[in-house]
């Protein structure tokens, strides 16, 4: 940050009011300082001092809006480089080219990837609508992909063509066609349009005289083309940026970026995989790429839910009953915590055992087995409330239940808390399932 | 006004380290910016890549690897066919039938066949274990006598295991050693400090920080990952230095959506196509986190993994 807590504190009215919220003037500039506090808070500063300190304490990367309401898109607005110095807080987007004339052979493949992942919703969240001369065709390409919804970006360097494509493109759009000799007009053509503006730029140095100047125009809806000529100047320029907004503090470079792959690595599928999964690490905000298919969108939708949780709030699933290989009301049920890692882990394996099961997930705040254990977030209590609260007794008519080897010291006390039940120790490790429960088929 | 570039260039620097003989020998390491970070400074060892198999030979039921090994009958065709697959750098030999639950192959056995591999590679040879501590132990001793003068990396030593293996194949045998420890920097750190205290030098030896595939915990990998090259270039702590070797095919070829079948989800499509890109995306992940090697296992991969090297260095 660039001010210091104390150069706050000389200009706030030093009165301890608490009327921020704060037991002093001093702690409130503390809070500023780091960023965790917005300056307003402060019903007693005068404008000036706002005004003055307003830059200063403003956050070093901005938070972008596409649209407004529930459905808007957020980016950026990030404040550490590495995702263990605090948290991401925007995951990246992704977006598919369309060409004004291809839109039609494109658009069944883009809409089939659309699944949900841990309760958040997996699809291409952005059409990036290319212009090639045709304003007409543009316009109803536009008008088509928008008919979707889903986001729009507008690859367009043409007024009159952007003007008619914004017309019709929804109020989630990103006008991408500003750069060092139409930013002016293209400014004032997004102002109008309520979008958000693409600015490119030759060089970095073109490229940041270019939001320099737009800034003087007054816009702050800005989004960066990163591109470069190559995929190694196209790294060098995410990097570049974000680093200088978040360590160098050079606000100016402070908006999320857009990577074009598209342009840089067409018509290469395996390549753009590998180069999103790069840039899902570092710094892209939007990914434009020639497509998304299932195969591509497991892993890189997969890293990208990893990458952006907060490391302080654990991924969950929902506890409920999940059936496996086909099981029905008489298999076997095993039972685990709802730590998202330990799902997946165990429920990769036990379907890798092609033996029918019901995996009961109980609540256990999230936890991994041993943590939740000595939590008492997993207990025989907890498990027996679970049961309870699901009915599993009324749903399932098996009446074994496998344990994590982990917690093997649960099995008599559960046994007591589910009279009739028959309980089974697994193994300590998931790696160790797949044999276990072949065998326990065969005994 | 222009954009003030402000390089990112450390004064300390990740260890390098060679493995194999001759001309073939590779480097790991040696810079000293993030990864890919080739605009700070110049990055002389770019990133390499390791091709799979194991001692039961390939993964004959994934369709393009059969086709890829196709005529090749005896371990060391195979292996000679994956060392000249197009971008790879080194073989990884993966020992997963010594462990006793799956084959338990005899300790000379194992060595006969890595020494009649060795006989016909030229490219370095990383030895990866059975995953079973005490069997590793017995079989690195063997293995490391075995490959005496090849300069292998042996990557599996473990907290339970080290001194055996450091004895053997980094003392006796001067063989490269890799401490594996579980997504954890400060475990990571404590095996580096106790090998080296058993003498071996710490530029002998490379580190296996764990992995996982995308989707499934990566976050944990890139967080450690960073963590590590920050505490090796920020921090000049010298047992973080060790360049990191991460295998990678191990982790994504058994998530589901690596191998459910397209019967079952026919809306996901081709089970080969999916684990490629989850290979892929994974390998590149942990790149851009700072692995300086990755193994991987389909001959498409490779060929991707390199052209994205290729393209960032």
């Amino acid at each position: 940050m660039a001010l210091k807590g104390l150069d706050i504190f000389k200009l706030t009215p030093k009165t301890n009011c608490k009327d921020c919220g704060n037991p002093t003037c001093m702690a409130f500039a503390m809070k500023v300082a780091q960023g965790a506090v917005a300056l307003d808070k402060c019903p007693h500063m005068s404008d000036d001092v706002k005004a003055q300190l307003g830059d200063a304490t403003a956050p070093p990367m901005k938070k972008i809006e596409v649209g407004s309401g529930d459905d808007k898109f957020t980016l950026g607005g990030e404040t550490v480089l590495f995702r263990h110095d605090k948290t991401f807080v925007s995951k990246n987007l992704y977006a598919v080219a369309v060409c004004e004339n291809g839109i039609d052979e494109k658009l069944p493949e883009i809409l089939k990837v659309d699944y949900d992942r841990l309760g958040e919703r997996m699809y291409v969240e952005f059409l990036y609508v290319m212009y090639r001369g045709d304003a007409a065709k543009f316009a109803e390409t536009v008008q088509k992909a928008a008919a979707e919804g889903r986001g729009i970006i507008l690859e367009v360097t043409d007024e009159e063509a952007a003007k008619a494509a914004l017309a019709v493109a929804g109020d989630r759009v990103i006008l991408s066609g500003a750069n060092a000799s139409n930013y002016a007009a293209f400014s004032k053509l997004a102002t109008d349009a309520k979008a958000v503006l693409g600015v490119s730029g030759a060089s970095l140095d073109e490229l940041y005289d270019t939001v320099t100047a737009l800034e003087k125009l007054g816009n702050k809806n800005l989004i960066l083309d990163v591109a470069g000529e190559t995929v190694k100047e196209t790294f060098a320029n995410a990097v570049q940026i974000r680093r200088a907004a978040l360590k160098d503090n050079d606000r100016t470079f402070g908006y999320p970026s857009l990577v074009n792959l598209h342009k840089v690595a067409h018509g290469d599928a395996h390549l753009q995989t590998a180069l999103a999964a790069l840039f899902t690490l570092k710094y892209g905000s939007i990914i434009v790429m020639d497509g998304v298919s299932y195969a591509q969108a497991l892993p890189l939708y997969g890293l990208r839910q990893n990458i952006y949780t907060d490391p302080q709030k654990p991924m969950k699933v929902e506890p409920g009953i999940y059936t496996l290989n086909g099981a029905d009301e008489n298999s076997v049920c095993v039972t685990t915590v709802d730590f998202a890692l330990t799902y997946f882990v165990v429920s990769g394996e036990l379907e890798r055992s092609g033996v029918p099961l019901n995996l009961l997930i109980s609540d256990a705040g999230g936890y991994s087995v041993l943590t939740a254990w000595a939590a008492g977030k997993l207990s025989a209590n907890s498990i027996a409330k679970f049961f309870k609260e699901q009915e599993i007794e009324s749903k399932i008519k098996s009446r074994t239940l496998v344990i994590p080897g982990k917690v093997a010291v649960l099995k008599g006390e559960i046994e007591e808390k589910l009279p009739g039940w028959t309980v089974v120790v697994a193994p300590n490790e998931a790696v160790e399932l797949v044999k276990f429960f072949k065998e326990f088929v065969k005994a | 006004m222009a954009f003030k570039q402000v390089p990112q260039k450390f004064t300390a620097k990740i260890n390098p380290l060679t493995i194999g003989e001759g001309a073939d020998a590779i480097t790991l390491g040696g810079e000293n910016v993030l990864p890919f970070y080739s605009f700070d400074a110049a990055i002389d060892n770019a990133p390499k890549i390791g091709i799979e198999i194991s001692d039961n030979g390939y993964a004959a039921n994934i369709p393009g690897i059969a086709e890829f090994y196709a005529g090749a009958e005896t371990l060391p065709e195979i292996a000679k066919k994956a060392a000249a697959a197009p971008g790879v750098d080194f073989l990884a030999i993966s020992m997963e039938g010594a462990h006793p639950d799956n084959g338990d192959r005899p300790v000379d056995e194992c060595a006969k066949l890595v020494s009649d591999i060795a006989a016909v590679v030229n490219i370095p040879i990383v030895i990866e274990g059975s995953r079973n501590v005490e069997k590793d132990a017995k079989l690195f001793e063997k293995l490391a006598e075995a490959l005496q003068g090849k300069n292998v990396l042996f990557l599996s030593a473990r907290e339970e295991n080290y001194k055996s293996i450091a004895a053997a194949a980094g003392l006796a045998y001067s063989q490269k050693i890799g401490a594996e420890s579980a997504v954890d920097i400060n475990l990571a750190k404590q095996l580096n400090v106790l090998i080296s205290q058993m003498g071996v030098k710490t530029d002998s030896v490379a580190m296996n920080l764990g992995s996982a595939a995308a989707g499934y915990g990566f976050e944990y990998v890139a967080t450690t990952i960073d963590r590590v090259k920050s505490a090796a270039l920020a921090q000049n702590d010298n047992m973080l230095q060790m360049p990191i070797v991460t295998p990678v095919a191990s982790e994504t070829w058994t998530v589901k959506e690596s191998i459910v079948s397209e019967e079952d989800f026919p809306e996901w499509g081709s089970s080969e196509e999916r684990g490629i890109n989850m290979e892929i995306a994974t390998a590149a992940a942990c790149l851009a986190a700072g692995s300086n090697a990755v193994i991987l296992r389909h001959p498409e991969s490779v060929a991707t993994v390199s052209k994205l090297i290729a393209a960032l260095i």
